[in-house]
């Protein structure tokens, strides 16, 4: 029986690196023999071993849908990946709200919005809405915090003007629509702005979204990034440990 | 399933959702008197379209938009668009095209132009307006035609999205869709179109997270889908949304192409995009009263309410507003046939028994609106990038939605939360919902609820909250209501939000040919939603 080494990792099917992966895709071509001739060259030009088209359909107007299975020889090395992550402590409500009581002796402020051109707010209204999301409550109900949701399709400067306006710790914004990358134009305008403004160092900046993470949103020039399984508690213990540090 | 529908495996009190109806009726009634007395900005660009007034001038500016904001600085539009353009066209001796044209040139000016005998405008207005509305009665019988000559599939109707921003790349997935099984097609507009008080003209090949809503682009699919659904012998209906700032232009715009199907919502836009609760019902009394006359189903967005709010504890306010905007529609004299009463599939599929209380709400519905084409919406809070777990939950929607008779059918997409659907997602979809449907088409047929049981108590509950959520609204208003965050927990103000400064009071020489024109006394309301109501109805029944 062959052993895990984590330098050499490969996917698994059912046997330690055998290189499985299941594919679904769509291919415009008409359906026949040579369309899944045509998945098959496009799994093996791709690099993968045994391309097997085990499902093909017609979805009509020349095009053509399928299931494919193929191995893959590719490794990659475990032990060398590097993942900047947020190294403060994830607290729970009731301890958010006691440290702000007694470490920092006033209320944490925070403005939040969905920018520019987005519509979506149900990712600033999980974090930030009274009700929160799946049981976890949002910023609106912890005593200790000022929390201003300005919903959907904020302009920037009309976001920066509030979060001024209340003197704000951070500034959440959301993005949900990243069709044509529409988000990292929003996330980048926002930034510029600020910076324009000379106020980029006044607020913590957070990003969040289905499609965010601690590291694009590091890249972006943001104070940290936070994406799927966030809740407020994950935001705030985040802004209050920076905001303790800062004081 | 047929309409109506007739069973009653709730065993729901009748005479409660009479009083509903009643309270939402007064609900409507209240604001009635001040949606009649305005009007708007984009209901006189309304009117100018129907008028026959199209195109852009040179910065690309809509002519309709020109004309309106001429007519606004001088103030002249007190008296509506139309008595304006038949003015004009006596004086001038022109059409209304031509003189949008030229005002758009700056070669003449509405300022200047003396009265005209009363009876003469008055028959201008109507003989100018007459082109427009035959070409929407047409449009109406053509579709009849269509279905009737074709067909129209059986309900739920599979309603299937495309959002390409780019119409060209529509068309093909629009087709696509109809040859796997779709029945309506919706084209998801550009991400903030809602916001613009203007529409955008003709085809557009760039838009973020949808396709701009134009005439052009309107024209494009329709001719796409009548192509298509000819070689498959059924009748593919378009959908598109006048909703937002341009609500009633919009309407217009595809009741004159012929769509079939629109988001139309004042509830939605105040509550979700921050329009100004005073210009959107206005515009909507105008959208609903087109949307009628054109034989176009409306789709409201109370399934929205469920995204901000939690599904469990808020299923009453989602009926509480279907109820009053079946009164809304009543108000433009659009049937219960044309209302597609929006609800949706979000409780928390971790609650346990969530599958049961979906049930209830969605059989619920059905039973409350028996002749409404109701709109059933899937899953969406609470799908999570796990596809497969994704294509389950739509599953238990698509089950749902066959078991309690829903009209129009929204398919879940398993990439729901990660992007705008690829085409073999909406295969996957179709397939799936096809399936259900196939092998439980008459499953409900063989299926009662256990009396007093969870399903017939959590429906009996809802039904129960809704009527005294009504009862709150009616002593308040609607107004108050939406102040205080009564749905989906988001609070607006009577003045707060987008084109409050597009309303105006209409002066006692107001004309608009249309709102005669277009009145649609020809459909009576049915028995289910006649209510009779006396004098003292509420006080008896409180």
């Amino acid at each position: 029986m062959p052993t895990l080494d984590l330098k050499k990792v490969r996917p698994y099917g059912d046997t330690l690196d055998d290189g499985m992966v299941q594919f679904s895709l769509t291919l415009p071509v008409p359906f026949g023999e040579e369309a899944q001739e045509a998945a098959r060259r496009w799994a093996l030009e791709s690099g993968f071993q045994d391309p097997k088209v085990v499902h093909a359909h017609d979805l009509g107007e020349g095009f053509c849908f399928f299931v494919l299975y193929a191995r893959s020889l590719v490794s990659i090395d475990f032990t060398e990946i590097e993942i900047p992550k947020l190294t403060h402590e994830r607290l729970d409500k009731s301890e958010i709200e006691n440290r702000i009581r007694t470490l920092l002796g006033r209320k944490l402020v925070v403005v939040g919005a969905c920018i520019e051109s987005d519509a979506h707010t149900v990712g600033i209204d999980a974090i930030m809405n009274m009700k929160g999301y799946n049981g976890h409550k949002g910023l609106e109900s912890y005593h200790e915090i000022d929390a201003f949701n300005l919903g959907a399709q904020v302009p920037c400067e009309e976001l920066v003007a509030k979060a001024h306006e209340v003197s704000a710790d951070a500034i959440l914004i959301s993005q949900v629509v990243t069709q044509k990358d529409l988000h990292l134009r929003n996330l980048t305008r926002m930034v510029e702005l600020l910076e324009l403004e000379g106020l980029r160092e006044h607020f913590l900046l957070i990003a969040g979204g289905p499609r965010i993470n601690y590291e694009l949103a590091k890249e972006l020039g943001y104070d940290a990034g936070f994406g799927p399984d966030t809740y407020a508690e994950d935001v705030a213990s985040f802004v209050l440990d920076r905001i303790l540090i800062q004081k | 399933m047929t309409r109506p529908y007739i069973q009653n495996k709730l065993n729901l009190d009748p005479d409660l959702i009479t009083r509903a109806r009643i309270l939402a009726k007064d609900i409507v009634g209240q604001i009635t008197p001040f949606i009649l007395s305005h009007s708007t900005v984009s209901v006189e660009r309304t009117v100018l379209r129907l008028l026959g007034i199209h195109g852009v001038n040179p910065e690309g500016i809509p002519l309709p938009n020109i004309v309106i904001d001429h007519s606004k600085e001088h103030h002249l539009l007190e008296e509506g668009a139309a008595r304006i353009l038949a003015k004009a066209c006596l004086h001038l001796k022109s059409e209304p095209q031509t003189l949008a044209e030229g005002l758009a040139h700056d070669e003449i000016t509405f300022e200047t132009l003396s009265d005209f005998p009363e009876d003469q405008i008055r028959k201008k207005a109507f003989e100018l307006a007459q082109p427009a509305v035959e070409q929407i009665r047409q449009q109406r019988q053509a579709r009849e035609h269509s279905v009737s000559k074709l067909s129209e599939g059986p309900e739920p109707y599979l309603y299937a999205i495309v959002a390409t921003g780019n119409i060209y790349e529509d068309v093909v997935q629009a087709r696509a869709a109809a040859r796997q099984g779709a029945d309506i097609i919706a084209v998801i507009r550009s991400t903030g179109q809602s916001l613009l008080d203007y529409v955008p003209e003709g085809p557009t090949s760039e838009g973020f997270g949808g396709t701009f809503a134009t005439q052009e682009n309107f024209r494009i699919m329709r001719e796409a889908l009548d192509e298509v659904g000819q070689e498959l012998g059924r009748y593919i209906r378009l959908t598109n949304y006048c909703s937002g700032l341009c609500m009633p232009e919009i309407a217009a715009m595809g009741a004159l192409e012929r769509l079939d199907v629109m988001l139309n919502d004042s509830m939605y836009g105040i509550i979700f995009r921050d329009i100004n609760m005073q210009r959107t019902f206005i515009d909507q009394y105008f959208s609903r009263l087109i949307n009628g006359f054109a034989g176009i189903i409306i789709n409201t967005g109370e399934d929205n309410y469920l995204t901000t709010a939690d599904a469990m504890e808020a299923a009453h306010t989602v009926l509480a507003s279907n109820f009053i905007n079946e009164q809304f529609a009543f108000l433009s004299g659009l049937p219960e046939e044309q209302q597609g009463l929006g609800h949706a599939m979000e409780i928390n599929p971790e609650v346990p028994d969530a599958f049961l209380y979906e049930i209830a709400q969605a059989q619920l519905i059905r039973e409350v609106f028996p002749r409404s084409p109701i709109k059933y919406m899937p899953p969406t809070k609470y799908m999570t990038g796990d596809i497969f777990r994704g294509h389950v939950q739509d599953a238990l929607f698509n089950v749902a939605s066959v078991l309690t008779g829903q009209s129009i059918h929204l398919l879940g997409m398993l990439t729901e939360a990660i992007h705008t659907p690829f085409m073999q997602d909406r295969f996957l979809s179709l397939e799936s919902a096809k399936l259900i449907f196939k092998t439980m088409g008459h499953f409900p047929e063989e299926m009662t609820f256990v009396a007093g049981g969870k399903v017939q108590q959590r429906a009996q509950a809802t039904l129960q909250e809704a009527i005294s959520m009504l009862e709150e609204i009616q002593k308040g208003g609607l107004f108050k209501a939406l102040e205080q965050g009564m749905f989906a927990d988001i609070s607006r103000k009577p003045t707060s939000g987008r084109g409050l400064d597009g309303v105006f009071a209409k002066s006692p020489h107001y004309l608009n040919p249309f709102l005669t024109l277009l009145a649609s006394d020809h459909f009576a309301v049915s028995e289910t939603a006649r209510i009779p109501l006396k004098e003292g109805d509420l006080d008896a029944n409180a």
